[in-house]
């Protein structure tokens, strides 16, 4: 399940998972995913999908009405002959019984003329006889020695009993061949009864009525309703075999009906149970030749469903990927250009309120620092000067306060300035090298690894050479400041997307809170207590703005912090 | 040889007095003033070496000054003070006349070198 999720993760835009997800969610952009991708395959898959089902039944109709419907004429037919066949025979037996009188039956001399022209008129008839309430044969006329037989305890004789009249299944019997045999009962006065039991012949039932159904595909057999066969089958085997393919649902008409046999191989199934008859009619047709062109159709129609929906959900996924990734981007741009007019707008109004502070306060320093120097000068001049020694240490710490200060508001009206740059063509590696030359004793004596990762080649840019010194060394001296002794530093460059290029400054030192990564950028924002006068960061933010450039930071506390600078390769 | 004859113009009355004062110690003439106004009084009366005038001035302004120096005693050579802490106020100065410049708080071996400088000594 995790790896099905995987799958789907991958396959899906990255407003499909929780990371990277912004503090409101990604939930817009997945709805807008889902809307686009449901409708726009609604819209396409379903006229495919309707045409196709169309085509499809339109099609199995040709072939039913080319295939199926002769077929259940045949089997129609054939069942109508069969049931006749059965039907004549019990009914001629029926109107025997009812119009001659037992006695006549039971002579013998009658009922063989009887017989006789009984098998003129109706074929299959093998033999007939009269049995007695008692289940004793009292005539009979045929090849065999029946007379006098008890059939009391067989259940046909129970059977025709009870309803009145008995076809049974085929059996060999006395006779070796196989037979069955019509019954039927009539009563007569004081409850009693006899039976007129008849033999026929069912080879003739094949040769006259199932041949007729013979086709080169086609088997037409009788199997009893535990399937086993009642007459021969080309298909299924001889007589009394049971055949392998299910016996088919009862129904009270003709059925046609599509099925698989064991080897897969299709075959259709006429069939039809005969009423009042153990009998089921069986027209089974394998027409792999005649199905071919249906098969190789209906494939193609499946194979052509099948890709055209593959397809068409790659392209709709395709088209709702790109469709919303293009929102989320412009939204992304729009929202990234909001925040940095606000950022710049923020930093310009700092700057220049930093420079007027800088400015008002440089008079006063002046004066500050040209009175205590005033009073050196007094002192130096003055011979004898009581405690002059500990009065000029005094001025000294004065006028030290006042270079302390005067570094501060140098830094301010730095952060605003806003001269010429000088643009040359940089070699990155070769200038971040330099940089790190003035921090090389430092890393040497702190034991700071620094690994660079620099591919062979890296284009060269145009841009500021010394701006670009500060803006590294105010980066790296940062990472220097938050790596313990024995830490690790990772500088890389890579050519980045938009014609420029991306070089990261990465520490493993002790990381930067969330609340203070919001304000890094700003001026007088420092973490370093007395160390920091808070303006680096800013300088650097200010400068990689006017070379056309970006700087983000990432940074985890106890993990380290990471500087992204992206410059353009071309200045502009 | 005679000492170099020094003007300051700043309207921070404690800071052109004071640097004045300096000056004198370290053996210049120096004369400290607070306004344009001021200043040109007293060129009318008497001629300096090397005028050191601030930028930003109320009334007329430092670079409107050192016009109207340059007109009057163009043998003098002018140093301007800055308080905006850049290089580029410096060098426009420079481009529109000045001999130097120098970026608020100074320190005073800086002016005098540039004094001397200014003053050919």
């Amino acid at each position: 399940m995790n790896i099905f999720r995987k799958i789907i993760l991958n396959i899906l835009p990255v407003y499909f998972s929780e990371e990277a997800a912004p503090e409101e969610g990604w939930g817009r952009y997945r709805r807008l995913w889902r809307r686009v991708a449901f409708l726009t395959a609604f819209v396409s898959l379903m006229p495919l999908i309707i045409m196709t089902f169309v085509n499809y039944y339109q099609y199995k109709r040709v072939f039913e009405e080319e295939m199926i419907y002769p077929i259940s004429r045949l089997t129609s037919n054939t069942r109508r002959s069969l049931s006749s066949f059965i039907d004549e025979r019990r009914s001629v037996l029926d109107m025997i019984i009812r119009d001659k009188e037992y006695d006549e039956l039971k002579n013998q001399e009658k009922l063989t003329i009887l017989f006789r022209n009984l098998k003129e008129s109706f074929g299959g008839f093998i033999d007939m006889g009269v049995i007695d309430a008692d289940g004793i044969q009292q005539s009979y006329v045929g090849p065999y020695e029946l007379m006098g037989k008890n059939y009391k305890d067989q259940s046909w004789f129970q059977d025709v009993r009870l309803r009145g009249i008995y076809v049974s299944e085929v059996f060999m019997g006395y006779r070796k061949f196989p037979h069955f045999v019509i019954a039927v009962m009539h009563e007569i006065d004081k409850g009693g009864f006899y039976v007129l039991r008849a033999t026929l012949d069912m080879e003739t039932v094949s040769s006259n009525i199932l041949a007729l159904s013979h086709r080169p595909s086609t088997d037409a057999f009788i199997i009893n309703r535990d399937g086993v066969l009642q007459t021969d089958s080309r298909f299924y085997g001889k007589t009394f075999d049971t055949i392998h393919i299910p016996v088919p649902p009862i129904s009270d008409k003709t059925e046609v009906v599509e099925r698989l046999d064991d080897n897969g191989r299709l075959y259709i199934l006429g069939y039809a149970y005969i009423i009042q008859s153990p009998f089921i009619l069986m027209e089974v047709t394998k027409p792999e030749e005649q199905m071919k062109n249906w098969f190789s159709l209906r494939n193609d129609l499946l194979w052509f469903l099948g890709v055209s929906i593959f397809l068409i959900i790659l392209v709709i996924l395709w088209g709702a990927n790109y469709l919303v990734r293009h929102i989320l981007e412009a939204d992304l741009r729009h929202a990234r250009v909001l925040h940095n007019i606000e950022y710049t707008s923020k930093m310009a109004s700092i700057g220049r309120l930093a420079a007027g502070v800088a400015h008002e306060i440089n008079n006063p320093l002046s004066i500050i620092n040209e009175n205590a120097g005033l009073l050196k000068d007094i002192v130096a001049a003055t011979e004898d000067f009581p405690r002059a020694e500990k009065f000029l240490k005094h001025i000294e710490a004065v006028t030290k306060s006042v270079e302390r200060c005067s570094t501060i508001t140098h830094r301010l009206l730095g952060f605003a300035k806003r001269i010429d740059t000088q643009i040359e063509t940089i070699d990155l590696k070769n200038l971040i090298q330099e940089v790190l030359g003035f921090l090389d004793k430092e890393a040497k004596h702190r034991n700071i690894t620094i690994a660079y990762h620099i591919p062979e080649y890296i284009p060269t840019i145009e841009s500021d050479r010394g701006q670009l010194q500060q803006v590294f060394l105010n980066i790296i001296n940062n990472s220097f400041d938050a790596l313990s002794d024995g830490g690790r530093l990772d500088i890389t460059i890579t050519p980045s997307e938009l014609n420029r290029v991306s070089i990261s400054i990465k520490d493993n030192g002790h990381g930067i809170s969330e609340h203070d990564l919001q304000h890094i950028f700003e001026p007088f924002f420092t973490s370093k207590k007395e160390h920091g006068t808070g303006l680096g960061l800013s300088i650097t933010y200010g400068i990689i703005q006017k070379l056309g450039g970006d700087i983000s930071v990432e940074s985890k506390v106890g993990v380290g912090t990471s500087f992204t600078v992206m410059l353009p390769i071309k200045h502009e | 040889m005679n000492p170099i004859s020094v003007l300051l113009v700043d309207d921070e009355e404690d800071l052109s007095l004071v640097l004045a004062e300096r000056l004198e110690m370290k053996g210049f003439i120096a004369r400290g003033v607070v306004s344009s106004e001021e200043a040109l009084d007293l060129i009318e009366k008497e001629e300096f070496d090397v005028m050191i005038i601030d930028i930003k001035m109320p009334g007329i302004g430092g670079l409107d000054l050192m016009q109207r120096v340059k007109q009057k005693r163009p043998e003098t050579q002018i140093i301007l003070f800055t308080g905006h802490g850049t290089d580029k106020e410096g060098e426009t100065a420079i481009d529109d006349g000045a001999y130097d410049y120098l970026i608020k708080p100074i320190k005073i071996e800086d002016l005098i070198a540039k004094i001397e400088k200014a003053a050919g000594k």
